[in-house]
């Protein structure tokens, strides 16, 4: 696994992100809509671990997360998964797509 | 399985950046439900529908546009964003019928109707009713969103409007919570139709007595807390609802966020959400654009969905015809 100690740092160029009060409970990927193809606490730790390829893996996953807030709103430890989602869309975009706009 | 992403996000951002809103529409589009209502233009109160509502027709065309391209495509998208950047591709791509247009318009019209019966007074902005930018926030194009959510704001302030009446529950999350984030000195007051009109004493001329089950947008529940005034719109204008398992806060999204880059799980999405709904009553009734034409789309004969303001124009505001 490679890993770049940067990595968090670039991802918050994109926006907020914050995880690091994540308990790894599991409410978040039990209450998804989407079921176990969309798992909030194992993207963020790769984030948190700064293991940007495991995160480019889950591209399809960040960008299919449907927003809609069920996770957060449940989540026991305050965590703001859909702002943390929204901002690895940030990064990927810019890093993998180079869209401008990101 | 996902349209090629990289480039699909990119026409949306050109789109954004160059023409004002992620799936331009003409102004005789945007504006033409407004017509022969005489709504005054500007005011300090406007009515700001954020083109949603005009917007559906257009998406749903790309959306089954792109549906034929899950999992491939990435050559002809990549051309495709190049042409679109000379060429606004949105007419050709998402080509909808009057007959549509006027479908989604009408909801528009039944607002008016709703909030004149209640004796608000509002003005609208015509042109200046600008798309605020939803879809590129939530797709992280972080940087076109806050430059187009600051172009919106100055117009904005520029009209005069203080306060806004929205009329769905994206564009109420997006002005509401979103823009005083982005934008400094936003301070304008954002309130959906729903809310204002809980507010009023609305009097129900025609009680429907009828039932139906309620399907919460995700936006308005968990993002706004939104859930008590449709209620109590809708049971006040004599119309009993059932509720899902699944509803209010913890309400089951429709699946519409992902019609335009995952358009098979998007279905897959509103298929569950109907079967979960329509095992309670089979006339289901949506508060949000997005998530009327996502379940309309897959539910089966016998279920029938309807926006609430459907429901409550024909309570609150029913037709005289001339005698």
């Amino acid at each position: 696994m490679r890993v770049d100690p940067q990595f968090l740092t670039r991802v918050r160029q994109g926006g907020e992100f914050d995880a690091s009060v994540c308990m790894n409970c599991g409410v978040c990927t039990a209450l998804c809509p989407l079921g176990v193809e969309l798992l909030p606490r194992r993207l963020f730790r790769y984030v948190l671990l700064g293991n940007p390829d495991a995160v480019r893996e889950q591209t399809e996953t960040i960008f299919s997360c449907l927003l809609c807030h069920m996770c957060e709103s449940n989540c026991p430890a305050g965590v703001h998964i859909t702002e943390n989602v929204r901002t690895l869309r940030t990064h990927l975009n810019r890093e993998q797509y180079h869209l401008a706009e990101a | 399985m996902s349209v090629p992403i990289g480039s699909t996000l990119g026409i949306l951002g050109d789109n954004l950046r160059k023409r004002g809103s992620a799936l331009p529409l003409s102004r005789r589009v945007a504006t033409a439900w407004a017509k022969g209502l005489d709504l005054p233009r500007g005011g300090e109160t406007v009515l700001y529908t954020g083109q949603m509502w005009q917007m559906v027709p257009a998406i749903n065309a790309m959306s089954r546009q792109l549906g034929k391209y899950e999992g491939r495509g990435t050559r002809l998208f990549g051309f495709a964003r190049s042409m679109n950047k000379v060429v606004n591709l949105t007419p050709f791509l998402a080509r909808t019928t009057p007959s549509e247009r006027t479908a989604y318009n009408e909801r528009l019209r039944n607002i008016v109707r709703l909030l004149r019966a209640a004796g608000v007074e509002f003005g609208y902005l015509y042109e200046k009713d600008l798309y605020p930018g939803t879809l590129a926030y939530d797709e992280g194009l972080t940087q076109g969103f806050v430059a187009h959510a600051r172009r919106v704001a100055r117009t904005l302030r520029e009209s005069g409007a203080k306060r806004l009446i929205t009329v769905d529950p994206h564009t109420t999350n997006i002005l509401r919570s979103v823009y005083p984030k982005v934008v400094d000195g936003f301070d304008l007051s954002v309130r959906s139709y729903l809310e204002v009109l809980a507010d009023r004493t609305l009097t129900a001329t025609e009680p429907l007595h009828e039932s139906v089950t309620m399907h919460d947008s995700c936006v308005y529940a968990r993002y706004e807390g939104v859930v008590e005034q449709p209620r109590l719109l809708l049971a006040r204008g004599g119309v009993d609802i059932v509720e899902p398992e699944l509803s209010g806060s913890m309400t089951f999204c429709c699946g519409g966020p992902l019609e335009t880059l995952f358009p098979g799980k998007s279905t897959e999405i509103a298929r569950k959400r109907v079967e979960q709904l329509s095992a309670c009553r089979p006339n289901l009734v949506t508060a949000c654009p997005l998530c009327l034409a996502n379940l309309q789309r897959v539910a089966p004969t016998g279920v029938e969905v309807r926006d609430i303001s459907d429901y409550l124009v024909r309570a609150y505001c029913p037709v005289v015809t001339p005698a």
